[in-house]
């Protein structure tokens, strides 16, 4: 009785106003959310014995997208796009696979902070190239992107290599207590970790000030050059993630494994309801989007659709979600 | 000595000057007008004192010491705030967010929104959602809780209706009895010579002179600000508050099919059953407060937004424009308030003027580069568009913009225009201009409809004019009986019986 007053005391606390904006600039990131849950209905259906098994086949998956389409939304989120993703998974994929491959625990999670740290300073050269030359990201970035898959085939022209540590690998593979993914964990972790408190700082409201409006960022004293060099940083953090995420689920290093993340990160991005034109959107929309595409894969692939079929009707189940949330958005604006 | 002193500024984009060598000092406690035609070099100078540019030559000095401004951050921690033309609110932010990325406490900008009535606003509104006039108090509200030294207020009245704008000169006063100075900047002459201690004039990039506006009078300032080049334009359209009254200068012939009727419109819950005739060769002012459904009258006009009941006619024919495509194939065509709506930016003068001609798929094929040539040609010569920054509209001057927007329609042949606050922000003398060429126009057998927001404009150019009050015509009257006072009434929505009382 009293928890329910308490518990109803809390909702009235926080006004209704509050609660409407909130609901109003979440919609989309919610309703992706319920998607994912209506899709695994869906998988329930098609395949009744659903199982922890299935959720950590989804998570490891998933992964290395949701991470791409972090690296990727924080970027989209100041106005740019990065076409390198794709590539500099693949770099990271290459790298990691060949220091790896005789690496103990301690020393592999060392050569995977060596990497983030790596690519976080290569995505900021990034940022700094676009700041200085003023040259468009799209431009920029689709140029780093030839020279990661060249400097990629370099290092390992043909696939090779492994993570040996086996502690390493169930970072993404494995499971706690035999239930809960244990990627889904460092997914949450490294969100709560990085993502949240950066969203919070002001370098975060900075990030949403420069895609929203950079004229006005900039008169409002917003440091443009600071701020997208951290937000290309950080992108590139979660690139990284993304290539070591990559790199463990599949235990093996392929210069060419990562062809398609930066579409598919353009992708997330656009369903996890991040504007293209910079601004509006968070992390957590593009994660469930990545989640999203993994689950009609493997709905697909349980329902025993052809391979390249299965590419037809995910394409024309993005272009059907978006035809439907643009709809919603002229009706709401009118 | 002097809070601020701007000495032998000069700045150029690329060959176009747009300050050739400014001088400007202001007082301790002096609420000191900046003011010039535009494309005189006024944004760009306070450009340079807020750090949004650098200057290629020149100093600025604050309280005697040369400073130099690498960014706007800098020229806030010398004590300079500013307000700029455009609103610097980032818009899907939330107020509080947008104090939070500027370093502005809340509760100070809570004091002063208090200061000024506005204590109701929820900083947790998204600026997005928020109104115009409303964004600008909040700017200013901003910038006040800065604390400057100089308050820069670049163009804030001009989207403010006028209960907002008395605020802010009450707002300048108190600033200025604090012993702290207001650069005011205002194509409103009068609100000049009402409220600012001394004005300095620009013409050209270069400061043609300094006077106290309440001792040389209105009339000395426009003169200064057109300068030797004033004589060569048309005297038909004079300053604002002088006698010249258009006394109907089209005899109409009744009898004629009106060019356009409109009959019961209605759009949204903001034109409710709005019907009026504008005839061949006529003028028919629109006047009324902000948002008494205007905007919405001429997007339906203009095919921009459906329209819910009612029936428009073009010489006598239906016409239901859902594009503006429609609208201008009917023969409607819209100048629209803002001129970067209308204006392909980083194309030249040529193309923007062109683009019209190009409507019709006949047209498609090979471009007719003599007949283009030709017309583009005339359309500039007709309006003086300055032509020396022709390659991007956007480096043009506003008033040479609104030009090109003007010349495109005439290029391309019409029959109703309709314009929408078309003189807004525009230096007197390019306003001559476009007065005396719609009462060619018109001479021409055109009609023009013409909302705007300067009530002795209705004077100048129309025959006749409709005022607006929530949604509803509430009174039509001849240009002669539409003074200040009369339109001020009836745009309130207050009776003739209660206008007397």
């Amino acid at each position: 009785m009293s928890s329910v007053a308490a518990a109803t005391g809390a909702t009235s606390f926080i006004p209704a106003s509050t609660r409407r904006r909130f609901l109003r600039r979440n919609t989309w990131t919610l309703a992706i959310y319920g998607v994912f849950l209506a899709l695994l209905l869906v998988e329930k259906i098609v395949h009744s014995s659903l199982g922890a098994f299935d959720f950590e086949n989804l998570v490891i998956y998933s992964l290395p997208l949701a991470f791409a389409a972090m690296g990727q939304a924080t970027v989209v989120l100041i106005g740019g796009i990065d076409l390198s993703i794709g590539p500099m998974m693949a770099l990271v994929n290459v790298v990691a696979a060949t220091w790896l491959a005789t690496a103990s625990f301690q020393q592999s999670i060392l050569y995977a902070l060596v990497i983030i740290v790596g690519v976080a300073a290569l995505g900021a050269l990034t940022g700094l190239v676009i700041t200085v030359s003023r040259v468009p990201d799209i431009i920029v970035t689709l140029a780093t992107g030839f020279i990661w898959s060249g400097v990629a085939l370099r290092v390992l022209p043909s696939p090779g290599g492994g993570v040996q540590s086996v502690d390493f690998s169930n970072l993404v593979n494995g499971e706690l207590w035999g239930v809960i993914p244990e990627g889904a964990l460092v997914l949450a972790v490294i969100i709560l970790v990085v993502w949240l408190p950066f969203y919070r700082s002001k370098m975060g409201l900075s990030v949403y000030a420069l895609g929203s409006n950079r004229t006005a960022a900039f008169l409002s004293g917003v440091n443009v050059a600071r701020t997208r060099i951290a937000a290309y940083a950080l992108g590139g953090a979660f690139v990284a993630m993304a290539g070591l995420a990559l790199t463990a689920a599949t235990s093996t290093g392929d210069p060419n494994s990562a062809a398609n993340y930066t579409l598919n990160s353009v992708a997330s991005v656009v369903l996890g309801g991040v504007s293209l034109a910079g601004g509006r959107g968070g992390l957590l929309g593009p994660v469930a989007a990545a989640f999203v595409l993994g689950l009609i894969g493997i709905i697909l692939g349980f329902m025993q659709v052809d391979p390249n079929w299965a590419l037809v009707i995910q394409g024309v189940i993005v272009v059907l979600v978006m035809l439907f949330a643009g709809v919603l958005t002229l009706r709401r604006q009118q | 000595m002097s809070l601020l002193a701007v000495r032998d500024v000069a700045k150029h984009f690329g060959a176009v000057v747009a300050l050739r060598s400014a001088n400007l000092t202001v007082e301790v406690g002096e609420i000191h007008a900046l003011v010039g035609a535009n494309g005189a070099g006024k944004s760009t100078l306070v450009k340079l004192l807020t750090g949004v540019f650098r200057p290629d030559r020149g100093t600025i000095e604050v309280n005697d010491q040369v400073r130099h401004f690498p960014s706007p951050a800098s020229a806030q921690q010398a004590g300079i705030a500013a307000v700029f033309q455009d609103p610097t609110l980032i818009p899907d932010l939330t107020i509080a967010e947008n104090l939070r990325l500027t370093n502005v406490a809340a509760p100070a900008v809570r004091r002063c929104l208090q200061n000024m009535d506005l204590s109701t606003i929820d900083f947790g509104e998204i600026v997005g959602d928020l109104p115009l006039p409303l964004l600008r108090m909040l700017d200013l509200a901003r910038a006040l809780a800065r604390d400057p030294q100089l308050l820069i207020l670049d163009e804030i009245t001009a989207a403010l209706p006028s209960d907002l704008a008395e605020r802010v000169f009450l707002v300048m006063r108190d600033w200025r009895k604090q012993g702290r100075s207001v650069l005011f900047i205002s194509h409103r002459l009068k609100e000049v010579g009402v409220y600012c201690d001394r004005a300095t004039v620009l013409r050209d990039g270069s400061d043609v002179g300094t006077m106290v506006p309440e001792e040389s009078g209105e009339a000395a300032l426009v003169e200064l600000m057109l300068g030797p080049a004033a004589q060569d334009l048309p005297a038909e359209a004079s300053v604002s508050g002088t006698t010249e009254i258009n006394t109907g200068h089209t005899v109409i012939d009744t009898a004629e099919v009106p060019l356009v009727q409109v009959h019961e419109l209605q759009v949204g819950n903001e034109v409710n059953g709005v019907s009026f005739d504008v005839r061949p060769g006529e003028i028919v002012g629109v006047a009324a407060l902000e948002g008494q459904g205007q905007d919405a009258l001429f997007a339906a006009l203009a095919g921009r937004r459906k329209r819910d009941g009612g029936d428009v006619y073009v010489k006598g024919s239906p016409v239901s424009p859902s594009t503006p495509y429609d609208a201008i194939r009917a023969g409607m065509v819209l100048v629209p308030a803002d001129r970067v709506e209308a204006l392909l930016p980083q194309r030249s003068v040529h193309e923007n003027i062109s683009l019209p001609l190009y409507n019709r798929i006949a047209e498609w094929g090979a471009i007719r580069i003599a007949r283009e040539n030709r017309l583009v040609r005339e359309a500039v010569q007709r309006l003086q568009i300055d032509v020396r920054a022709q390659r991007q509209v956007r480096r043009l001057s506003g008033g040479n913009q609104q030009k090109v927007t003007v010349a495109r329609w005439l290029a391309a042949g019409f029959q109703v225009l309709l314009l929408f606050d078309p003189t807004r922000g525009i230096d007197i003398g390019t306003k001559r201009q476009i007065h005396a060429l719609l009462r060619q126009l018109a001479a021409e057998g055109i009609g023009v409809l013409m909302f705007t927001s300067e009530l002795p404009e209705v004077q100048l150019v129309c025959d006749r004019v409709l005022v607006l009050y929530e949604g509803k015509v509430v009174r039509e009257l001849p240009a002669v009986a539409a003074d200040e006072a009369a339109l001020l009434h009836a745009a309130h929505g207050l009776t003739e019986a209660e206008g007397v009382a």
